[in-house]
C-alpha cells in the first residue's frame, strides 16, 4: 500500500468529511448552541471592526472616546445619547465595552492556542511513546494540575510583571496540563488502530503517524475542550486584571473596568453591571457552544 | 483501609515536593535584587554583597529551595522584604479567615448545588428544571467578583442589611460579614454541582436496581436517598474536590471585593510591593492546602464506595 492510500484509510476510519457534516447538522438543531455562535461571531466582526478603524484612523477614534477624560460628565446613567452611559471618568461606556472586546476574546483564543499546541505535544508525545517518557511527562502535568489554575496563573504574572505578552503566558501555561490530559487519552485507543500499524509498517516516520493519523483521529474532545478553555480563559484574565494584575488601566479591558468601578460602587451602578454582563453573556455564548459540540460530536454522552 | 491511608501519604511527599519547587521556581525568576529592596537605592556596592551573602542568595537555586524546605518544616517561611516581620506568623494570622470563608463557600455551594440537582434530575424537563437549568448556566458564566459586586450594590448599599467591606469581630457580626462573600464565593460553584448532581442523577435513576427497590415497595424517599444519591455520590464528590481549587483560587477575587482579611489578599497586596518572600509563603500555604484536601476528597471516595476499598483490600494483600 503507498503512503497516500493509509492516509485515505486514517481519513476514513474517523469518516472526517461525514462526520464534520454530521456533527454541523445536529449542532444546527440545538437552539441555544446556534445563539451563542451568533453571539459570538457578532463579537468577532465588532472586535476586528474596531481594530480597523483604529488602522484607519490611526487611533484617532480610540484616542478621542475610548481614552479621552471628559470630567463634565462623569458616571452620567444610561441615556438615548449614551445608552451605556459615562465611566468615573466621563468616558461613553459604550465605546470602552466595544473596544474592550478584542482583548478578552482574542487574548482567550491566543491563550488557548498556544496551552493547546504545548500541551497538545506534550500529550501526545506522552500518549504514542508511553512507558517512561510518559511517566515522566504525565507525573509532571498532575503537580502542575496540583496548583489551582489561577493561583499559578497570578505566581507567574508576579514573578515575570504585569504586561498583555506575560498574562497570556500565564494563563497558556495554566491551561496546558488540561491539554496534555485531553490529548493524551483518545491517543491510547487510537494508536493500537489497524491505519496506524500500517503506517509503521510502510516505514511511516513517528512524526508523520502522530500528525497525519493520530491528531486529526483525536480531535473532537480537543475542540471541545478548547471552546470551552477559551471562556476559562476569558474569566482568568478579567480576574487577574481585577486584582490590578492583569490589563492596566486605561486599556479598556472588562475585568480593569470592573476594577474601577469598585471604587466608584456608592456613587453609581451601571459602571459595576454593564462590564460584568459582557464577560457574563461571552463566557456563557462559549458554554453553550462547548455544551452543543459535545453534543453533537458524541449524541451517546447527551441525557 | 489503613494501608490505602498511608500509600495515600506518602504519595502526597512528591507531590508536594513538586508543587513547591515549581511555586519556588517560578518565583525565583522575577527581576529585582531582594538585597537592594531590604536596603534602600543608596546601599554601597559591599553592603549588598553581604547581605546577599547573608540572605543566602549565591546560592545555587537547588539549595535555596532545599534550605528552604527545611526552614518550612520548622515553621519559618522567611522574613518580609518590607517590614521584617515573619512570614510565617502573617501567614498564620490570615490562613484561619481564608479557611472559615471557603468552608462556608463551599457548604453554600452544596445546601444550594445538591437538593437543586436532586429535584431537577427527578422532575427531568418539568419547570423547575429548565429553571433551575437556565440559573445553573448563568451562574457558571458569572465572574464570582463580578456577582460580589452586584450583591454589595443590592444588599448592602441598597437595602443595607449587611456590611460590605471586611471580617466582623464576635460570633453574630461574624457571621453577618460572612454572609455576602460565602454566597459570592459559593454560587459558581453551587451552579457546576447543581449541573454534576443532575446528570449523575440521571444516570442512575433509570437504573434496573430502581425499579427492583420500587417493585419491593421500598419508599421514594428510601429510594431517593439510600439507592439513588450514595450511587451518583462519587462524581458530585469529584466535583466538589475539583471546585475546592476554583474556589481557593476564587477566594483571592472574593476577598479583593469584601476586603477579607485572608490569605489571598495577603497575597495580591505583598505582590503589588513586590514582597517576594510573602507571595512565596502564601502561594505555597495556599498551594499545599489544596492538595491536602484532595487527598482527603480521595479517602472521602473510599467511604463513600466500598468498591474502591475492596479492590485495594485484594491488590494489596
Amino acid at each position: 500500500m503507498k503512503k497516500a492510500e493509509i492516509d485515505k484509510m486514517a481519513a476514513s476510519s474517523g469518516q472526517q468529511r461525514t462526520l464534520w457534516e454530521e456533527t454541523w447538522r445536529r449542532f444546527k438543531k440545538n437552539k441555544l448552541a446556534m445563539a451563542g455562535l451568533a453571539f459570538i461571531l457578532l463579537l468577532v466582526v465588532i472586535a476586528v471592526a474596531t481594530i480597523v478603524i483604529d488602522v484607519v484612523t490611526n487611533k484617532s477614534v480610540y484616542n478621542n472616546y475610548v481614552i479621552k477624560q471628559d470630567l463634565r460628565g462623569r458616571l452620567e446613567p444610561p441615556s438615548l445619547a449614551h445608552p451605556f452611559g459615562k465611566d468615573e471618568f466621563g468616558r461613553d461606556m459604550l465605546f470602552r465595552m466595544l473596544w474592550a472586546i478584542r482583548y478578552s476574546l482574542f487574548m482567550g483564543t491566543v491563550a488557548i492556542a498556544i496551552s493547546c499546541v504545548v500541551g497538545g505535544t506534550l500529550g501526545a508525545i506522552a500518549g504514542y511513546y508511553g512507558g517512561k517518557v510518559d511517566n515522566v511527562i504525565m507525573r509532571f502535568m498532575d503537580i502542575l494540575l496540583a496548583i489551582p489554575s489561577m493561583l499559578l496563573a497570578i505566581a507567574i504574572v508576579a514573578a515575570l510583571g504585569t504586561s498583555i505578552t506575560n498574562v497570556l503566558i500565564a494563563i497558556a501555561i495554566s491551561y496546558v496540563p488540561t491539554f496534555a490530559r485531553t490529548v493524551r487519552a483518545p491517543i491510547l485507543t487510537i494508536k493500537d488502530q489497524e491505519f496506524v500499524e500500517a503506517g509503521k509498517a510502510v516505514g511511516a516516520s513517528d512524526l508523520r503517524i502522530i500528525f497525519r493519523y493520530i491528531i486529526p483521529n483525536s480531535m473532537a474532545p480537543i475542540i471541545v475542550q478548547a471552546t470551552l478553555g477559551v471562556a476559562g480563559a476569558i474569566l482568568s484574565i478579567a480576574g487577574l486584571s481585577f486584582l490590578g494584575l492583569g490589563i492596566q488601566p486605561p486599556t479598556p479591558e472588562w475585568g480593569a473596568m470592573l476594577s474601577n468601578a469598585r471604587t466608584y460602587i456608592r456613587d453609581s451602578w451601571h459602571i459595576t453591571v454593564i462590564p460584568g454582563l459582557g464577560i457574563m453573556l461571552t463566557i456563557l455564548a462559549l458554554n453553550v457552544i462547548g455544551d452543543g459540540l459535545r453534543d453533537a460530536l458524541d449524541p451517546k454522552l447527551k441525557n | 483501609m489503613y494501608k490505602y491511608v498511608v500509600k495515600r501519604l506518602l504519595m502526597l511527599i512528591p507531590v508536594l515536593l513538586g508543587v513547591t519547587f515549581i511555586v519556588f521556581f517560578i518565583l525565583n525568576l522575577s527581576p529585582g535584587d531582594p538585597a537592594a529592596m531590604i536596603l534602600g537605592d543608596q546601599a554601597s556596592a559591599e553592603a549588598l554583597e553581604m547581605k546577599r551573602e547573608e540572605l543566602g542568595l549565591n546560592d545555587p537555586l537547588l539549595v535555596r529551595y532545599g534550605r528552604y524546605i527545611w526552614d518550612m518544616l520548622h515553621g519559618d517561611l522567611g522574613t518580609s522584604y518590607k517590614n521584617n516581620i515573619s512570614v510565617w506568623s502573617q501567614v498564620m494570622e490570615r490562613f484561619p479567615n481564608t479557611a472559615i470563608l471557603a468552608v462556608a463557600g463551599i457548604l453554600v455551594a452544596l445546601l444550594i448545588g445538591i437538593p437543586t440537582g436532586i429535584i431537577s434530575a427527578k422532575k427531568q424537563y418539568s419547570l423547575v428544571d429548565n429553571c433551575s437549568m437556565i440559573l445553573a448556566l448563568i451562574g457558571v458564566a458569572m465572574p464570582n467578583f463580578w456577582f460580589g459586586l452586584l450583591v454589595v450594590i443590592i444588599f448592602a448599599l441598597k437595602l443595607g442589611w449587611l456590611p460590605s467591606q471586611g471580617m466582623g469581630e464576635g460570633f453574630i457580626p461574624l457571621l453577618k460579614s460572612l454572609v455576602l462573600p460565602a454566597l459570592t464565593l459559593g454560587t459558581g460553584s453551587a451552579a457546576m454541582i447543581t449541573r454534576m448532581t443532575r446528570s449523575s442523577m440521571l444516570e442512575v435513576i433509570r437504573q434496573d436496581y430502581i425499579d427492583t427497590a420500587r417493585a419491593k415497595g421500598v419508599s421514594e424517599k428510601n429510594i431517593t436517598y439510600r439507592h439513588m444519591l450514595r450511587n451518583a455520590m462519587i462524581p458530585i464528590v469529584t466535583a466538589v474536590g475539583l471546585q475546592f481549587g476554583t474556589l481557593l483560587g476564587g477566594a483571592m477575587l472574593t476577598e479583593t471585593v469584601f476586603s477579607w482579611p485572608g490569605l489571598g489578599r495577603l497575597m495580591v497586596e505583598s505582590i503589588k510591593s513586590k514582597d517576594i518572600p510573602m507571595v512565596l509563603g502564601s502561594v505555597i500555604f495556599l498551594a499545599i492546602m489544596f492538595t491536602v484536601v484532595n487527598l482527603i476528597v480521595d479517602l472521602i471516595y473510599a467511604f463513600i464506595d466500598p468498591r474502591i476499598k475492596s479492590q485495594y483490600k485484594k491488590g494489596g494483600r
